[in-house]
């Protein structure tokens, strides 16, 4: 029994990754490769054409969210760094106050969050209809319906997940190493670039996987602040299984986009060399 | 995705699951492996036998309660016809809004209905279109009884008892009506827009909303190139699809819109849109300067229905309930709060008689909704209004990539 025991505890987890991970996924690896419709059934031929099909139809849209997603976790890494920076190393007792200010918007919901900028950038809104008022702005003037808006939503949405490791990473730099840096004749320049950037890079890392994933995929910030020509591969395969029942070719969509993260996710570990970053992070 | 716009929505992504939920979501992970194991069964279904509807209804009692599903601002905030319908039956209701969308609904309700399970709703309201389309062919719809519905019988509109989509009223009853045209902003506009025209004119570039959804685009690039969509061909839809496509390419659309672009045009993000009748009346009586108007060369009707899912829990309940809707002094208290097309024509004189009692604001507000096109259309009103197509699947799977590579380039 004592030899069990282990085995029992972790009972629930393995459940837990059986129910919601590993049935799906084999769920929905079978159904990409189906053919049929939603009235009369669909049936398993083995079909690895429907690959090629979804691919050739929305590589724009999949290339295009690789884009966006991109495009906001870099602006993400630039301002997240600095926040997380100064709240670590500059704010002193107040540390978890501003933490607390970092997270308040997120009490709520994502969806409204993102509504709440349609508002704010309205073309005759608060700020540009202010700024239109004072002639500062051409009349015709929007940010709305653009790329701006979608790429600046997306970074807004994700930013804590960029800066809360980033900053723990930081949090756990002993003062003492910089200090030697310091002793050694180190410039604070040099300092941050030698000792504080690699240390920090763990954070860096985990940061730029919980929001370029997500980022990519998000359909959220195409429909509400995109126009024509801003749909991302989210909204497509949203639309595929729910408008058009087309569940091959929105399961087909989906391990595309997982595949394309992945291996992207690869590369990026190799780049930053994975030994490093993990032994850092178990540290 | 009109939810995004819906409190109730928003209300129900931070709602606790419960524990019956997270059985069912376990139980359709479990629903999920036998797909992976043989693939999705069909369940296309022939249509139903008198007997068998005759055994069922024979078969279910009055249990005392009802659920009813239906879209956001379809009742009144008090809930005066349902609380009413409590008192005079002892039925007892929940009142759920938590339809916001029809591809959304079905794409949610599909897997569970096609596991045989119920759906927890007694009633839900879906609009004519594709989507109920499919419930009907797959058997989700549970055949009514007609001899329960003396109401609808008696003061239904003959348009609201024959509808193709449903021949008969077999499985729906319409709960109301509601007309897709163009909604203009007269603070941006100076023009009167009676042309659907307007939504092509370059004058508008970049401040023209459409609709995302296939459907009604399809129907708005038709009629713009004169072709009845009820009666359209592929090619039709090819060259409605050029029209569309070529007004996109000129950057003269902003944006293809669900539910938000009421507030679009509200707000004046776009000036000119195609839109729902009465989101347009209430922002109207709001006191927003929009204007609604059916072009001239036509516009769309289309009818929300009222139905009673498969192993729904109290069928008999539902259908009473239904049937009191029909009431005529019921349909028109809910229809004085929805605005849009009600299926009872009665409901005009009573709403009449009301306003030459009403003083004041109350008054001139009921004067208005009687004579207003848009909660009851004429005749010539009617004449220029088409439905949706009717779709086979196979059709489906070339309308919609025709029109969907135009709203989600």
């Amino acid at each position: 029994m004592k030899r069990l025991t282990p085995y029992l505890l972790a009972l629930p987890s393995w459940m837990w990754l059986a129910v919601f991970l590993v049935v799906p996924m084999a769920a929905m690896a079978s159904v990409s490769l189906q053919t049929g419709n939603a009235i009369d059934g669909f049936a398993m031929t083995f079909s690895f054409s429907n690959y090629a099909d979804a691919l050739g139809r929305y590589s724009t849209q999949l290339v295009r969210s690789l884009w966006y997603g991109g495009l906001a976790t870099v602006a993400m890494l630039v301002i997240g760094y600095p926040v997380a920076y100064w709240i670590a190393f500059k704010g002193g007792s107040r540390k978890s106050v501003y933490l607390f200010m970092l997270l308040l918007p997120f009490f709520v919901s994502f969806v409204l969050r993102t509504i709440s900028w349609g508002f704010l950038l309205a073309d005759d809104g608060v700020l540009f209809g202010t700024l239109k008022g004072w002639g500062l702005l051409p009349a015709d003037f929007h940010v709305l319906a653009t790329t701006v808006a979608v790429v600046g939503g997306l970074t807004y949405n994700f930013l804590p997940f960029m800066i809360l490791p980033i900053y723990v990473a930081l949090e756990r730099v002993d003062p003492r190493v910089v200090e030697a840096a310091y002793d050694l004749y180190a410039s604070r320049t040099a300092a941050f670039r030698r000792v504080v950037l690699p240390l920090s890079l763990p954070g860096v890392f985990a940061g730029v996987l919980m929001t370029f994933v997500p980022a990519t995929a998000d359909p959220v910030n195409a429909q509400v602040l995109g126009g024509t020509g801003n749909t991302m591969i989210g909204n497509i395969i949203q639309t595929e299984y729910l408008t058009n029942l087309n569940y091959p070719t929105a399961s087909a969509l989906s391990f595309t986009l997982m595949a394309v993260l992945l291996i992207g996710i690869f590369i990026y570990a190799r780049a930053l060399g994975t030994e490093n970053v993990l032994e850092a992070a178990a540290r | 995705m009109s939810h995004l716009h819906d409190p109730a929505f928003l209300r129900g992504m931070t709602q606790p699951r419960t524990r019956r939920e997270a059985f069912r979501i376990a139980g359709l992970s479990a629903a999920g492996l036998a797909l992976a194991a043989c693939g999705v069964q069909g369940q296309k279904a022939a249509p139903p036998k008198a007997d068998a509807v005759k055994d069922y209804w024979a078969k279910q009692t009055k249990h005392g309660r009802v659920v009813f599903a239906n879209w956001p601002e379809y009742m009144p905030e008090d809930q005066a016809p349902l609380k009413k319908f409590q008192s005079e039956t002892g039925i007892s209701y929940q009142y759920k809004e938590v339809i916001q969308e029809n591809a959304e609904f079905f794409g949610k309700a599909d897997p569970v209905l096609r596991a045989g399970q119920p759906l927890g709703y007694d009633i839900v309201v879906m609009t004519n279109g594709v989507q109920l389309q499919h419930m009907i062919q797959l058997g989700y719809c549970v055949a009514l009884d007609h001899s329960k519905l003396p109401n609808f019988a008696a003061n239904a509109g003959e348009a609201y008892k024959n509808r193709a989509y449903d021949p008969g009223s077999t499985y729906t009853i319409p709960y109301t009506s509601g007309v897709t045209g163009i909604a203009y902003n007269t603070k941006y506009v100076k023009d009167d827009i009676t042309s659907i025209e307007a939504l092509f004119d370059p004058k508008y570039k970049g401040r023209v909303g459409m609709m995302g959804d296939a459907q009604e685009i399809a129907n708005f690039g038709m009629i713009a190139l004169g072709v009845n969509p009820e009666k359209s061909t592929e090619a039709d839809w090819k060259k409605a699809g050029e029209k569309l496509k070529a007004q996109r390419d000129a950057g003269i659309v902003r944006k293809y819109y669900d539910q938000s672009y009421i507030d679009a045009v509200s707000k004046g993000d776009v000036w000119v849109t195609m839109a729902w009748s009465g989101d347009v009346f209430q922002r109207q009586l709001a006191g927003e300067p929009v204007k609604f108007v059916v072009p001239e060369e036509g516009g769309t009707i289309w009818t929300d229905n009222m139905l009673i899912p498969k192993g729904a829990a109290n069928p008999v309940d539902a259908l009473m309930l239904m049937d009191y809707l029909y009431q005529p002094a019921v349909a028109a208290e809910l229809d004085e709060f929805i605005q849009f097309v009600t299926p009872v024509p009665g409901v005009q004189d009573i709403l009449k008689e009301k306003a030459a009692k009403a003083a004041g604001e109350d008054k001139k507000a009921l004067e208005q909704m009687v004579a207003s096109p848009l909660m009851f259309p004429s005749e010539a009103d009617y004449a220029k209004l088409r439905t949706y197509t009717s779709l086979t699947t196979q059709q489906e799977q070339v309308f919609n990539p025709i029109f969907q590579s135009i709203t989600q380039a």
